[in-house]
């Protein structure tokens, strides 16, 4: 109740050090050539008492405190402790709060980071982030308080929903957040930029690791989500395009888009009005992200209910952030684009790449808000599946992958001569053959797929010999590159190859399945901390008889009283075997469900790769200065 | 000058999406499920799941007194569990029983048919959603009970146990 109590009033005293620090830096903007050493103080001194805040949220959920609101809502004094502190931040108000630590986190750094940058720049991004800070503590105060006091004491609460309760859930959201939120620091830096006429390739060359780290967070966020999904949903796939899915991937996709794009920009000092768009945007759908999701608008049978007036909220912030900053654009961004710029160059790649980019990202955005605006205008209610986004997007990803093999290649400026060189069409041709055996292996005659797979090994091959053969080259664009081809290759094998099957057993029975036989061997029951557990053994055996356990589980949790079923996964470099299964009631038969799905692994790596790759240009860059 | 007029376009449309946005959250409540109760079926058509032909609204709900629609899919594990129930519900020849099947891929909804027996009289397809949608459903296992002026009486969220099946009998009689 105490931690509660401090949490609340360190929040309210938290707005009260924005409403300090921006009279304070709007007086500072003119007068002096050093930043007043006060603006700094209260930064670290807000910053720590959002943390005092959320501290004081865990402490009331680790203390099970169920005169906290939120805690009563979403903990249970039968909870892991892991899962109790997970449990702050896997509810609506607790994970503002962390969107809001993080907010002032970053804006705290950014000011000890950016010491060479110029002092008006340095202040005025401040104000930005400010702005933002403050729009968060409102909403958080007004619609969403963490801390709202129950009277009288509830002696049990309601308990977190099970399939919340998961390692990679527990860090999916900080993670993702902390790419989120990144690129608030790029809203900020770039329009403080643009006001006082500093974009310029010093500042492309600063607010490149913010891009980057934003970046590197948002893709591994993704990547948690992604394989919580997988193993725990058990429905055995890993992207559905559900709505909350794309929401994430449209950020993603505009800051991939803006790191390309700062490159020229750093290099080359070009496409400096792209650039701030870019940067708009990513932070625009970013917040717009959080108001689909929070506001329950989404026609999607599996959103969150929510409260409406949170919604309106959270619209009303983010039109004001898009005009604020739209207007702010048009009245300062005077630079006028005369570089030339030559057909057959790296710039004009990365520009052809950015153009590719918006469109999954236009498809990706239409696929999400399409319905919405269908049903305000028309009464007519759609919801949007995945083969939209495959024909929309597939089609084009294969131009997309041969321009990511071919453009890395090019020079800045000019390539002079348009050296076809033929070491590249035979490569082509080297990998149109190989999917075309790769096909046929499995009898199916698409020639999209072909055309596709062709395209990633293209990128494949193309990235593995520049590895070998070039003496110097960009390590970490190679490398994400490289992951990306060995991501789409991984999907689409994945998808062709998979097989599955369903049936009911019961103990003692096996089934014959391709060249395996599944057993199934005996129950064991199991009682655990929050839940009793029923567990299958079973043995799959090939025709070679080498065989492999695998043990699902079926969770009976008692708060709330749930039913989950966890698969039991055996991962290979090859393949993923993938069992799990269900009671049928009244019956002695247990529901088998057994999937075998190709590359799984190398889904998850290819994305750690892009990752990596993401993580080694950062160091890079540290190391440069 | 050129500049002003695109600035003013881009405020416009930003205008524009935010007045949509704006009403669609006030629409948003429809979700909540009361108000589904005591309201009037919408019409809606869709496709039988054995014979693919489409089926219209007038000949999913004929020649009953009470219906009972249940959204369901092969995919869905609480489905698994109350189709027992269903079982015996459809001995019950005062109520027509309709199944919805829900995003569902047609070769597994049909193997657990096969599997588990079909107490529905006819099932109908929702492969992307919609119906169940405009229903208000929340998820599934879902179960609507229907007059034969097509009023939607009473709405189970979640699955069928003996209790509300009694319940059930109890309205139909």
């Amino acid at each position: 109740m105490l931690a509660s109590q401090i949490g609340y009033y360190s929040l309210i005293l938290g707005l009260f050090f924005s409403f300090l620090i921006i009279p304070i830096s709007v007086r500072n903007l003119n007068d002096n050539k050093i930043i007043d050493i006060k603006i700094f103080y209260l930064s670290f001194l807000q910053l720590v008492l959002v943390f005092i805040s959320i501290g004081g949220l865990i402490i009331s959920f680790t203390n099970s405190d169920f005169s906290n609101e939120t805690v009563y809502n979403n903990s249970h004094t039968t909870k892991p402790l892991f899962y109790k502190i997970s449990g702050t931040w896997g509810n609506h108000e607790g994970s503002l709060l962390l969107w809001l630590m993080i907010l002032t986190l970053f804006i705290f750094l950014f000011l000890i980071k950016s010491k060479n940058q110029p002092k008006k720049y340095r202040i005025l991004t401040l104000l930005f982030q400010q702005i933002i800070i403050t729009g968060f503590f409102l909403f958080v105060l007004i619609t969403s308080n963490p801390f709202n006091y129950l009277f009288p004491i509830p002696k049990e609460g309601l308990g977190l929903n099970p399939i919340l309760q998961d390692p990679a859930l527990a860090i999916h959201p900080p993670i993702l957040y902390l790419g989120y939120v990144g690129t608030s620091i790029i809203f900020s830096g770039s329009l403080a930029a643009v006001v006082n006429n500093y974009i310029s390739r010093e500042w492309a060359k600063h607010i490149k690791s913010w891009i980057l780290a934003s970046w590197i967070f948002l893709t591994i966020g993704i990547m948690l989500g992604s394989i919580w999904a997988y193993y725990e949903l058990g429905w055995g796939g890993f992207w559905f395009w559900d709505p909350v899915e794309n929401i994430s991937l449209m950020p993603w996709l505009c800051l991939t888009a803006l790191l390309h794009c700062i490159l020229v920009l750093e290099k080359k000092g070009a496409l400096i009005s792209w650039t701030v768009i870019l940067s708009i945007t990513t932070f625009t759908l970013s917040m717009c992200g959080t108001f689909l999701v929070r506001s329950g608008i989404l026609n999607s049978v599996h959103t969150f209910a929510n409260d409406p007036s949170r919604g309106i909220f959270i619209l009303i912030f983010l039109f004001i952030l898009i005009i604020m900053s739209l207007v702010i654009f048009f009245i300062f961004n005077k630079n006028e684009e005369s570089k030339k710029i030559y057909f057959f160059s790296k710039e004009i790649s990365i520009l052809i790449n950015n153009w590719f980019i918006m469109y999954f990202l236009s498809v990706v955005l239409i696929g999400t808000v399409y319905p919405i605006f269908l049903e305000v205008l028309t009464n007519e209610k759609i919801s949007i599946g995945p083969p939209f986004y495959n024909k929309l997007i597939t089609p084009f990803l294969i131009i997309f992958l041969i321009f990511m093999s071919i453009g890395p290649n090019l020079h800045w400026v000019k390539s002079k001569a348009i050296k076809i060189k033929l070491q590249l069409i035979i490569l082509f041709i080297i990998s149109l053959l190989i999917s075309f055996l790769i096909l046929k292996s499995v009898g199916s005659k698409n020639l999209v797929n072909t055309l596709l797979i062709s395209a990633s090994f293209y990128l494949f091959i193309i990235t593995i010999k520049d590895f070998f053969v070039k003496k110097s080259f960009n390590y970490s664009q190679k490398l994400s590159h490289f992951g990306f081809s060995l991501l789409i290759l991984s999907i689409l094998l994945n998808s062709i190859f998979s097989s599955e099957i369903i049936t009911n057993l019961k103990i003692g029975e096996n089934f014959t399945f391709k060249n395996e036989v599944i057993h199934f061997d005996s129950i064991e029951k199991e009682k655990k901390e929050n839940y009793e557990s029923i567990i299958g053994n079973f043995r799959i055996e090939d025709f070679k008889k080498n065989s492999i356990q695998l043990k699902p589980e079926l969770r009976i949790y008692n708060q709330p009283v749930t039913l989950t079923s966890e698969a039991d996964i055996k991962i290979s470099i090859f393949y993923d075997k993938f069992l799990v299964m269900n009671l049928v009631k009244g019956n002695e038969y247990f529901n088998v469900r057994y999937q075998v799905k190709p590359f799984m692994i190398w889904i998850w790596l290819s994305v750690l790769l892009i990752a990596i790759g993401g993580i080694l240009s950062l160091y890079k860059k540290k190391n440069e200065k | 000058m050129k500049n002003k007029t695109l600035l003013i376009l881009i405020l416009l449309f930003f205008t524009f999406c935010f007045i949509v946005f704006f009403k669609g959250l006030k629409n948003s409540n429809i979700y909540i499920p009361e108000t589904a109760q005591n309201k009037d079926l919408e019409v809606f058509s869709s496709k039988d799941l054995f014979t693919g032909t489409q089926v219209p609204f007038d000949q999913i709900f004929i020649n009953s007194d009470f219906y009972i629609l249940n959204i369901w899919a092969s995919w869905c594990l609480p489905c698994r569990n109350e189709h027992d129930l269903l079982m015996q519900l459809s001995k019950n020849k005062s109520i027509k029983l309709i199944g919805l099947n829900y995003k569902d891929k047609s070769k597994n909804a049909k193997k657990f048919i096969e599997e588990l027996g079909n107490p529905y009289s006819i099932i109908i397809t929702d492969k992307d959603g919609i119906i169940s949608i405009r229903l208000g459903a929340y998820g599934i296992p879902e179960t609507y009970i229907i007059d034969k002026n097509k009023k939607i009486i009473k709405r189970i969220i979640g699955p069928l146990n003996k209790k509300l099946l009694k319940e059930v009998d109890l309205i139909v009689r």
